[in-house]
């Protein structure tokens, strides 16, 4: 279906007049927006309250581009409406926002404070630089990342277990399920908060009773990263689970008979059939893994607020405290950027390795 | 190792670990039932080791003798109750609609706008899930302000949508890849457009990966307390932010503080159970081929 033959069904007519509707569409969102800035900025004294008129007048930009689209090219127009929401939306919600990020950064604006947003050039970078807590974070990020690795071991042996020929399988795999689909928000009061209670939380009671005298999980800063790292295991243990048992579950009974009547033993077995077979699913449950790991924040806020003394902080939690306790949106968007360039580099990178150890494998 | 004492490891690992899933859960729904003296002294077994109190329930006006007389609490519960199904029902109908027509369309035609072609765009809505949600928080605080969409439910929904799109876009594009082009293809030769085949032949089919995508947004929307917390203030409070204020101001009292957190895990907890299998096709739909 050539674009030539489709495009062949549209009567002149009918393409001028898309073709205008879009033209003029763009033009009256354009001098809308004009209308705006010069109101904004005092050159005129016509405009609107707030800049809501102009995002409708986006959105009906939208709905005119689509509109347009279909009467000027038939049915490419058609096909181009099954991406174009998407897409406008997108740009309109994440990209927009994303490179407004970047004007925020670059200025002073404190939004409680009466005097608005003036330029200060690349000072919150200095700032950032200079700024202990903010490397803090990063490097609480490379712990909180790494601990990635033990949550994939734990989660490798679960889906094992439950790739066993096992009875109520159904019943341990809804059971093994479940913290994933809990809120953060409460999950860190119910253990943060509650089970871990000094005084009288069954886990330190727990722990009191095995002997240690004096379990500060939260107050010892070593300790309480890794506690919260345990909470945030807890939590996301079962989506790396499920991922590796469908794995496992899709690899060919074949393979894994085979493996048996070599001769192997269990472990050799695991080691020299199953594990190479599951390296790709592995690969791909690590690295959404860390990604979601990059964002973790919600815990972290919850339970400690990053105490104590720095020890639990994020990237993201100190970024939101740094909004919450001093409305400083200049200095907190600069970090936020910065971190979104490191993380860009990060991924990439490893991305990049994953498919160089996947080519080695020869998968 | 003989067979069976085998097979007894693997079940006394699996019983652990369902322990160490389960008792928090347990925790939490107990302790709304619990008075303080049974707080402080760390009982565990209801009726065994304490008695059932009414005394949660009655702190959100929902015990059964509160229930039928006006009660604040209950009020501003139900409210922040009622704005969590809007912001993720919302959310996430409108991250499928989106997304599914997105997933669609990037499966069955080749796109071409300038240096674009379908792998560039797929790889523009994918791209988004490494996006942290602090990048966005703070310039959506100023433009909401700028938007009057501070603390409305509209603007709540928007944002949701964006959150969840990436993924629900993954998921139905591996769902649609999967229906084979023939079906399609004898439907245009029957002169059906390409919108009347997605709507009566393809997306019959796809209902079940849908059904998964929704949940799975479902359950990413209630969760999300980070933009909750920066966006909304009295009117659009979602649960979650409702849960983190009541940490901060009264950790004492164990039985309200329980009562709201089972209300906010209560209804995940219900779809787990009977709806774990859209959950794990969702979760495994394009990870796992």
């Amino acid at each position: 279906m050539g674009q030539e033959a489709v495009s062949g069904q549209v009567s002149y007519q009918r393409r001028a007049i898309g073709l205008w509707m879009v033209r003029l569409a763009t033009v009256g969102f354009a001098l809308l927006a004009l209308v705006q800035v010069l109101y904004v900025t005092e050159l005129s004294t016509f405009g609107f309250p707030s800049w809501l008129p102009v995002f409708l007048g986006f959105g009906i930009w939208g709905v005119f581009l689509c509109w347009g689209n279909i009467l000027r090219l038939g049915e490419q127009g058609w096909r181009a409406l099954f991406v174009l929401p998407a897409i406008l939306l997108t740009v309109a919600m994440v990209i927009f926002p994303t490179f407004f990020g970047f004007y925020i950064a670059f200025s002073d604006w404190n939004l409680s404070s009466a005097t608005g947003q003036h330029f200060n050039g690349l000072a919150n970078f200095y700032q950032l630089l200079a700024d202990e807590r903010f490397w803090n974070a990063l490097s609480n990020m490379i712990f909180y990342v790494a601990t990635v690795i033990v949550q994939y071991a734990i989660a490798f042996g679960l889906a094992l277990l439950l790739n066993s020929e096992i009875r109520g399988q159904k019943f341990f795999r809804v059971a093994f399920l479940l913290p994933f689909m809990l809120s953060p928000v409460a999950v860190s009061w119910m253990i943060g908060k509650s089970m871990l209670e000094f005084r009288f939380g069954p886990i330190t009671n727990l722990l009191r009773g095995l002997g240690w005298e004096n379990p500060s999980l939260l107050t010892t800063p070593w300790l309480a990263k890794s506690t919260l790292a345990a909470m945030d295991a807890w939590v996301w243990i079962p989506f790396m689970m499920i991922l590796l048992l469908a794995g496992l579950q899709a690899m060919s009974k074949e393979v894994q008979e085979a493996a048996k009547v070599d001769g192997a033993s269990g472990w050799q077995g695991f080691w020299h059939v199953t594990y190479p077979l599951m390296l790709q699913v592995s690969m791909t449950t690590v690295i959404l893994r860390i990604i979601f790991q990059l964002k973790l924040a919600d815990i972290v806020i919850n339970t400690t607020s990053g105490g104590p003394g720095g020890a639990t902080d994020t990237v993201s939690s100190f970024i939101f405290r740094e909004y919450k306790d001093r409305s400083n949106v200049g200095y907190g968007t600069m970090v936020a950027e910065v971190y979104l360039v490191l993380i860009i580099i990060f991924v990439s990178l490893l991305l990049k390795l994953s498919s160089k150890v996947m080519q080695r494998q020869g998968a | 190792m003989s067979p069976n004492v085998k097979k007894g490891l693997i079940y006394v690992a699996l019983a652990l670990w369902t322990i160490i899933a389960l008792f928090p859960i347990f925790w939490t729904f107990s302790t709304t039932f619990k008075v303080a003296k049974d707080v402080q002294t760390g009982q565990i077994i209801p009726w065994l080791q304490f008695t059932p109190n009414w005394l949660g329930l009655r702190a959100i006006g929902l015990s059964p003798d509160t229930i039928f007389t006006d009660s604040t609490p209950r009020e501003e519960f139900i409210k922040r109750f009622w704005n969590s199904i809007q912001a993720s029902l919302g959310g996430a109908g409108l991250a499928l609609v989106v997304g599914s027509m997105a997933a669609y369309g990037l499966s069955r035609f080749q796109y071409k706008w300038m240096i674009w072609r379908n792998k560039d765009i797929s790889f523009f809505f994918l791209s988004q899930l490494i996006l942290p949600p602090v990048v966005l928080a703070m310039p959506f605080l100023v433009l909401y302000k700028e938007l009057n969409l501070l603390d409305s439910m509209f603007g709540l929904i928007l944002i949701y949508a964006l959150m969840v799109l990436p993924i629900v876009i993954w998921i139905m594009r591996d769902q649609f890849d999967n229906i084979p082009i023939e079906l399609e293809q004898a439907a245009l030769v029957d002169g059906c457009s390409s919108w009347s085949a997605f709507l009566k032949i393809i997306l019959p089919i796809a209902l079940p990966g849908m059904v998964a995508a929704f949940i799975l947004a479902v359950i990413l929307c209630w969760n999300e307390y980070f933009f909750a917390a920066l966006l909304t203030s009295t009117h659009a409070k979602t649960l979650p932010v409702m849960v983190a204020s009541q940490t901060g101001s009264q950790g004492i009292s164990w039985w309200s503080m329980a009562a709201v957190s089972s209300a906010a895990i209560l209804p995940l907890i219900i779809i787990g159970i009977f709806l774990e299998r859209f959950i794990v096709k969702g979760l495994t739909a394009g990870a796992v081929k």
